[in-house]
């Protein structure tokens, strides 16, 4: 940076513009340096930080490949929060509308004719127990023990797969019944909202085949046991929806 | 002007105190203030930032406990929609539902033990769920009516 300077010739001293293109290309090539040393160094910013007052925040701190912010959180943790607030943001607007709707249904096909409380108590019951194994499954990646991590972590993927079937079965019944998609205002919010807690037990069931299987084959390049709960944040949350689902929808008479 | 002033950080780095969190330079260390406070409030005995440590509030056991509390509390809601309780069931259903919320939460997602800027945001969200709802429940009645 400093020999760049030294080239400047003495006519440009106090010329804005040459001025500009010096400060330019110091910058240019302090990020090239920086992003070099990124390179090289694999995470290490330690040459950056001498040569040019890059300040990393200390990454190795607590335990290697996590990632904090300047308030000393992890920033995956802070990040899945974030994205839990606004998930209960889409639910809150699918379960308002299907409450503002399960009156609005045709004849004979109603909450009252259609719903099999047994069955649907069955299934809840099984995703409140994955959300159980996979809590044991967290902790155990705490104790860094990684056969029983994997071991949980097909259980709660088997729970989840357990539910899901119910759900198919469920729907292909009411289908049966007659409750079609389009058929009332009811059928399409019950639908949608049942729907779309569906899809997100079978995205979290993909996210924990694909976290034991990388647990299983050391492919996890950051902490072992933060990723292990992120995926269990997703999965607990996906079972408090279906427990506000259970009440309000097959609990309360409509 | 002279144009050897410095311009980058250089000058900067000789002021770095190397024990400040994160290596931060003195400009930075007067705008963090607030934040190290933040920091230092969310350090754990065992010198993580919150990350793991609190893990260590709940046992195993413990949550084996707490899964057979909530596997109780929704059988009971279950009998309680087979049992004619007139005007006190579906208050009784949303506190059921309430408590089974608001347990799994606070232990199996640790919430309870976490920081509180995880609170706010997850807290916000729910709070703005339900303020949704409100708002279109009184926007059909007052459309009805």
């Amino acid at each position: 940076m400093s020999d760049t300077k030294n080239d400047t010739p003495d006519n440009a001293v106090g010329d804005p513009e040459v001025q500009d293109d010096n400060i330019v290309s110091d910058t240019v090539k302090e990020a090239g340096a920086i992003v070099k040393d990124h390179l090289s160094d694999d995470h290490d910013h330690r040459d950056a930080h001498d040569e040019f007052g890059h300040t990393p925040v200390d990454e190795h701190d607590s335990h290697p490949g996590a990632h904090h912010t300047s308030l000393g959180l992890s920033n995956t943790k802070l990040a899945m929060w974030l994205f839990l607030g606004s998930e209960c943001l889409l639910f809150g607007g699918l379960i308002s509308t299907y409450m503002l709707y399960r009156n609005r249904h045709s004849e004979g096909v109603g909450p009252d004719q259609l719903w099999d409380i047994p069955f649907t108590s069955a299934s809840s019951f099984v995703l409140l127990m994955s959300s159980l194994t996979m809590v044991l499954a967290v902790s155990a990646a705490n104790r860094r023990d990684d056969r029983n991590t994997k071991l949980w972590l097909v259980v709660t993927a088997t729970l989840g797969g357990l539910f899901v079937a119910g759900q198919v079965y469920e729907f292909t019944t009411f289908y049966r019944e007659g409750l079609g998609y389009t058929e009332s205002l009811f059928a399409s919010s019950f639908y949608t909202l049942t729907g779309f807690h569906g899809v997100h037990v079978s995205v979290g069931i993909i996210m924990l085949m694909a976290t034991m299987g990388m647990v299983a084959k050391n492919k996890i390049s950051g902490d072992k046991a933060e990723t292990v709960e992120m995926v269990g944040l997703y999965w607990h949350f996906v079972d408090v929806i279906w427990i506000i689902i259970f009440t309000l929808v097959y609990l309360i008479p409509a | 002007m002279d144009v050897d002033a410095p311009t980058t950080p250089e000058v900067d780095v000789k002021h770095v105190d190397p024990d400040a969190p994160g290596d931060r330079t003195a400009d930075e260390q007067v705008d963090m203030t607030g934040l190290d406070e933040a920091a230092a409030k969310n350090r754990h005995h065992d010198g993580t930032d919150g990350v793991h440590g609190d893990h260590d509030h709940v046992s195993d056991n413990r949550y084996i406990v707490i899964a057979a509390i909530l596997a109780v509390i929704t059988a009971a809601e279950v009998v309680a929609s087979y049992v004619d309780l007139g005007p006190v069931f579906i208050p009784l259903l949303l506190f059921m539902m309430a408590v089974k919320f608001f347990v799994v939460v606070s232990y199996f997602m640790h919430l309870k033990f976490d920081n509180n800027i995880f609170k706010r945001l997850f807290y916000t969200g729910l709070f703005l769920a339900v303020f949704v709802y409100v708002a279109a429940l009184l926007t059909f009645q007052f459309f009805e009516s």
